[in-house]
């Protein structure tokens, strides 16, 4: 009888478990919400944040952008659009870069590089008991540690998106003038003619809450990593999963709402 | 006075602090001792509120830790960490006014700088380690810069968490003695746990030895080594013979 029972029991302990941690992650995600705007706040941390989200992200953020911007010019023209190829082109590329391409890879890279740091970062100092040193020097880490970041990230990720997207649309501005041989002038009034405002709108949205999905990981994961180096270890890996997962559920759950008919 | 009154933690089945009662009298300089594993470090984190009790309370001057203003309460202690518990991204002058530049404790921040650069030089460091970070220092510059820390905001009551782990002698001698000295300066009240016996000399006015969850022994330092207390007898001498189990 135990043999029968036992992967029910494993199962069991497993969905409870999952149940349990998805009620955690939303009362810390509400608890950070919250402490953004309760005093005191640390804008020197802010600070930190802006540059450490934002800016240091600018460069992998480009790249990705640019080389899938070419990418996705050169499989829209050898895909059988070739008929009518000087339109179609860059109105995929931007449509496609800008309401789902952008967002979620620059959503993922931020989950690569920056979930993967903040985790890491709290982490350590929990280890460290860095986290208990905050406490008792009156200072309470969600406000000192979580609201920073995730404030940042709510504001930075959406404009790292517009970034993102700007550059893909010109990766593939790019490969189709220089490769494809197609008129900038046109593919430039292509692309602009075919975007609509909503099309933008939607993507800084996505990249808000990509955002948000990204800093939240972090700092949970950060904040209840287990002791040691493989504590620390585990803690990192498991923030960018959930990160990775939760954006990619995210992107849609957003884009059924947005473009659902 | 710091007073724990019948005090219970587990974690999961593993029964920690299993009725702690203890008493730390104001200016007093209390030591407690065990074994690695024994709740030590429950017992101090439980008093600052970063470990909750099962059960039982703490007072501090007759008011219970867990109630009232916490900035308030916690402004009255002081810390230092096993490892230092230094902020790395911050230089050391930072580390050490952490708590006057910001919160209720606030001061402009070159008055900050100025008692962190004297609380440094208290401890016996240079004002030329202010700029340093945490990473460029060697493991004993840490610990003093994490007592310089402890006492930036001259506190009532000093914790000093296994103050000499992971020193040489020497370094855990000047360490202890710097301990010994600001404590008596200040007149606060000290809680250290340790399981070096050189601190317990040199450090306490009361020890407590804290064993299999309760105190099995706590008295002035002189009659430490007449106690009559097997579990102390043992502990002190080192022996494997005793009472305590020497696989843990």
């Amino acid at each position: 009888m135990m043999v029968l029972t036992a992967p029910l029991a494993a199962l069991g302990r497993a969905t409870l478990a999952f149940l349990a941690t998805i009620g955690q992650v939303t009362i810390f995600a509400l608890s950070a919400l919250t402490h953004i705007f309760r005093p005191p706040f640390y804008a020197r941390e802010f600070a930190n944040a802006l540059l450490n989200i934002g800016w240091l992200s600018l460069p992998v953020v480009g790249l990705t952008a640019i080389f899938t911007g070419g990418a996705l010019a050169l499989q829209i023209y050898d895909g059988g659009s070739r008929f009518s190829a000087e339109a179609v082109v860059p109105q995929i590329v931007a449509i496609g870069m800008v309401r789902e391409l952008g967002p979620v890879l620059v959503g993922l890279m931020v989950a690569a590089r920056v979930t993967s740091s903040i985790a890491a970062e709290i982490a350590t100092m929990k280890v460290t008991e860095q986290i208990d040193a905050l406490t008792t020097l009156s200072t309470h880490p969600m406000k000192y540690l979580t609201a920073p970041r995730l404030l940042a990230a709510l504001i930075v990720v959406p404009v790292l998106v517009g970034i993102g997207d700007i550059i893909g649309i010109y990766g593939g501005f790019l490969v189709s003038t220089q490769q494809l041989g197609f008129n900038p002038a046109t593919y430039v009034r292509n692309t602009v003619d075919f975007l609509q405002q909503s099309d933008i709108i939607s993507s800084l949205i996505k990249g808000a809450v990509f955002g948000g999905i990204a800093a939240t990981m972090g700092c949970y994961y950060g904040m209840n990593s287990g002791r040691g180096a493989q504590g620390v270890g585990r803690a990192t890996k498991a923030s960018v999963q959930a990160a990775a997962v939760l954006i990619l559920a995210a992107n849609f759950l957003l884009t059924s709402l947005f473009f659902s008919t | 006075m710091i007073t724990f009154t019948d005090v219970h933690k587990s974690f999961g089945p593993k029964k920690v602090l299993q009725g702690v009662n203890l008493e730390i009298p104001k200016g007093q300089s209390m030591v407690i001792i065990g074994g690695s594993g024994t709740g030590k470090s429950v017992a101090l984190k439980s008093v600052l509120g970063l470990i909750s009790p099962d059960s039982g309370t703490i007072t501090v001057d007759g008011k219970d830790a867990t109630k009232g203003d916490r900035d308030a309460f916690l402004a009255r202690f002081g810390m230092l960490f096993q490892g230092g518990a230094l902020f790395d991204s911050l230089p050391v002058w930072q580390n050490v006014a952490f708590r006057l530049l910001r919160g209720s404790l606030k001061r402009p921040r070159d008055e900050a700088r100025d008692i962190a650069i004297e609380k440094l030089r208290r401890v016996g460091l240079t004002p030329d380690v202010a700029d340093l970070f945490p990473s460029e220092l060697s493991g004993g510059m840490q610990k003093r810069v994490g007592l310089a820390r402890a006492i930036a905001a001259e506190p009532e009551i000093i914790f000093f968490d296994e103050p000499t782990t992971g020193l040489d002698p020497i370094m855990s001698g000047v360490i202890n003695d710097l301990i010994r000295e600001i404590v008596v300066e200040m007149g606060a009240t000290a809680m250290t746990i340790t399981h070096d016996m050189s601190s317990v000399r040199a450090i306490a006015d009361k020890v407590a030895m804290l064993h299999d969850g309760i105190i099995q022994w706590t008295g002035p330092v002189g009659e430490m080594d007449n106690s009559g207390d097997p579990y102390l007898t043992q502990f002190i001498s080192g022996s494997a013979e005793g009472p305590i189990e020497a696989v843990r």
